[in-house]
């Protein structure tokens, strides 16, 4: 009696899924981009934070909806509604400190994928578009922290929006009426607080969600790469699936599973034991409401924008201008979009590189860290030099990539990804 | 009927709507565009300020805010504007011609006032907008914000976020990340030290 009501219940749930599959393509899109894509057998570790940015992308969202229901987008009131987020509103500080470690989250688990892409050369040929969406992802990413950082209202948050929003000031004849159109007043104020609300709940996630979807398709549509770097589309079984790949579904699905445990336990220590995190991810000076006649002994942003902070202040300015700081600052962003054409190593994989790419990287890793650290102390003492050697690493790690990728001694690459049955 | 289509013809139409539609999009963008520009009311909150200096010791500084922005009426005592002009040699633009402030202003030189006892000027560092602190005290050791100013310190304003210096007058001195002097406004003093901030004659109503 079970085996036929079971299988007459398949057949219910078949003839459901027939019914929709008729109107809308559920099995295809389930099977392209879950059962039937091909992934290789050999991710490691550092695949783990694609899905894991994912994650943290439906937290902040979910998060963000919730936060907008008890915030107040205008300058009398915004510091206040957190306030009554945090004590007033049944787990308001709950949804609040998942969005606020969320947001330091995103840009660790980003900045790690990011560095997965330069150890496997991810971003390489035929991967070029993939890594470019990539970046503008990241670009948004950072518009989206810096306007979410805004909305608090405290006196850190109105100083860094000053500070960030007089960048443009420094473009020169447009560059005073340009500040005074996005802020919408001569200063920082109500209404540039409104207009930050409106792009960071709307118009920039949005966005992110069309250029994730991008990112994830132009990933289906090259597949993905592996820590060995090699196309496994390249030796197809008698069945036309990779001979080195397996399904993401179950299996990847399943693995990443374990990463989002891991993830958990970090992320929910944080948000229930340390939510500043030592000052890190949430700053004391906007502990304060905004006030336009007192500047914070030291403005600095939130840890993830430090380097490009730490550049942004290492520039003197030259010639009457400051605006070579901000062109360095914003250069240092702009040349991530070139890596697929900068790397002209033969191998693609860290793997297979020589010692030039190895210790390039290592210096890049080390410049990057001290540039973070740099932006985080008043620029006095050893810390502007540092910040300057710290640039000059930075750059030369990829404009210099053309010349000693190119004179690097390579391994032989396997036909196989290594560790094969 | 004949079933030929004429491409050209297809060609030329297809180029033409697209040609009025973008100028159509173009037209209904500039209202989103202007929609950021600041408003009426903003525009009106802009109206000058007036501030009473009579009551500012020597030595002292009073903020006042205009238009949003921290506006620093400083009097400043003898001895500092005596030595205004003796570290010339320091200062990135020592005569304001790279810097913003009215005519009548950098005709002042060295003082950039007015009156060379009362400066006013906008508290806004010309690198990133940061609010400067201030210590009109010649060569003392200067302790600010935990930086050194220096045994030689002339008295002046030191921004706190990325470390520029500037002069009493607000001149900002070499290798400093701000690339000009602080902005003086327009501003008249009027009788009992009324000082009004953001006109250029008395004449001009608020």
């Amino acid at each position: 009696m079970s085996a036929t009501s079971d299988s007459a219940a398949a057949g219910k749930s078949r003839g459901f899924i027939n019914w929709i599959d008729q109107r809308f393509p559920l099995t295809s899109l389930w099977k392209e981009h879950l059962a039937e894509y091909y992934a290789p057998k050999n991710f490691n570790f550092w695949y783990y934070f694609g899905s894991l940015a994912m994650l943290v992308l439906v937290n902040q969202i979910v998060t963000g909806i919730y936060l907008t229901m008890n915030y107040r987008p205008s300058a009398a009131e915004a510091f206040g509604s957190v306030q009554y987020i945090m004590n007033d509103v049944s787990w308001g500080w709950l949804i609040r400190y998942m969005h606020t470690t969320g947001a330091s989250a995103f840009f660790i688990v980003v900045y790690l994928h990011m560095f997965r892409a330069l150890l496997y050369g991810s971003a390489r040929k035929p991967r070029e578009l993939l890594w470019i969406f990539g970046c503008l992802i990241f670009v948004l990413l950072m518009a989206e922290a810096f306007m979410g950082y805004v909305l608090p209202w405290g006196n850190m948050s109105f100083w860094g929006a000053q500070v960030i929003t007089s960048l443009f000031g420094s473009i020169p004849v447009i560059g005073g009426t340009l500040v005074e159109w996005i802020r919408g007043d001569y200063v920082i104020a109500d209404a540039t607080l409104n207009r930050f609300f409106a792009l960071h709940v709307a118009a920039l996630p949005l966005a992110l969600i069309f250029l994730v979807i991008a990112h994830v398709m132009a990933l289906h549509e090259v597949g993905s790469n592996n820590p060995d770097g090699i196309e496994i589309k390249k030796l197809k079984g008698p069945d036309g699936h990779p001979l080195d790949g397996i399904p993401f579904h179950p299996y990847y699905t399943v693995k990443d599973i374990v990463g989002v445990a891991g993830f958990l336990l970090l992320f929910c220590g944080v948000i229930f034991f340390e939510p500043s995190f030592g000052g890190f991810f949430l700053e004391a000076a906007n502990y304060t409401p905004a006030n336009a006649l007192l500047t914070p002994p030291d403005i600095t942003p939130v840890w993830y924008f430090t380097p490009y902070y730490a550049m942004l202040r290492a520039i003197p300015s030259f010639a009457g201008t400051q605006i070579w700081g901000v062109l360095v600052m914003g250069s240092a962003v702009v040349v991530l979009f070139f890596v697929p054409w900068l790397d002209r190593s033969p191998v693609k994989s860290i793997r297979y590189k020589g010692p030039l790419y190895k210790i390039a990287l290592a210096l890049f890793v080390v410049a990057f860290v001290m540039l973070g650290d740099c932006g985080m102390h008043p620029p006095a003492g050893i810390y502007p030099i540092l910040a300057r050697i710290g640039t000059g690493v930075y750059f030369a790690f990829f404009l210099l990539m053309p010349w000693y990728t190119k004179i690097d001694k390579v391994k032989p690459v396997p036909e196989r990804v290594t560790g094969h049955a | 009927m004949d079933d030929q289509v004429d491409h050209s013809r297809r060609r030329l139409l297809t180029a033409a709507t697209v040609g009025t539609g973008a100028i159509g999009v173009a037209f209904a963008a500039v209202p989103f565009l202007a929609s950021w520009n600041p408003s009426a009311r903003a525009l009106a909150l802009g109206a000058p300020v007036e501030v009473d200096a009579s009551k500012i010791e020597p030595g002292q500084m009073i903020k006042v805010a205009w238009r949003g922005q921290p506006v620093y009426v400083v009097r400043r005592t003898q001895d500092v504007i005596d030595h205004l002009g003796n570290h010339n040699g320091m200062l990135a633009d020592p005569n304001s011609e790279n810097s913003l402030q009215p005519e009548y202003i950098k005709a002042s030189g060295a003082a950039r006032a007015r009156n060379p006892e009362y400066w006013v000027g906008l508290g806004v560092c010309t690198h990133l907008g940061c609010a400067p602190s201030s210590a009109f005290e010649r060569r003392g050791e200067f302790q600010l914000a935990g930086v050194d100013l220096g045994a030689d310190w002339p008295g002046g304003f030191y921004c706190p976020c990325h470390g520029s210096k500037y002069d009493a007058s607000g001149r900002v001195f070499k290798g400093m990340p701000a690339p000009k002097n602080l902005t003086i406004p327009s501003y008249v003093i009027g009788a009992n030290m009324h000082i009004m901030i953001g006109v250029d004659d008395a004449s001009q109503n608020a």
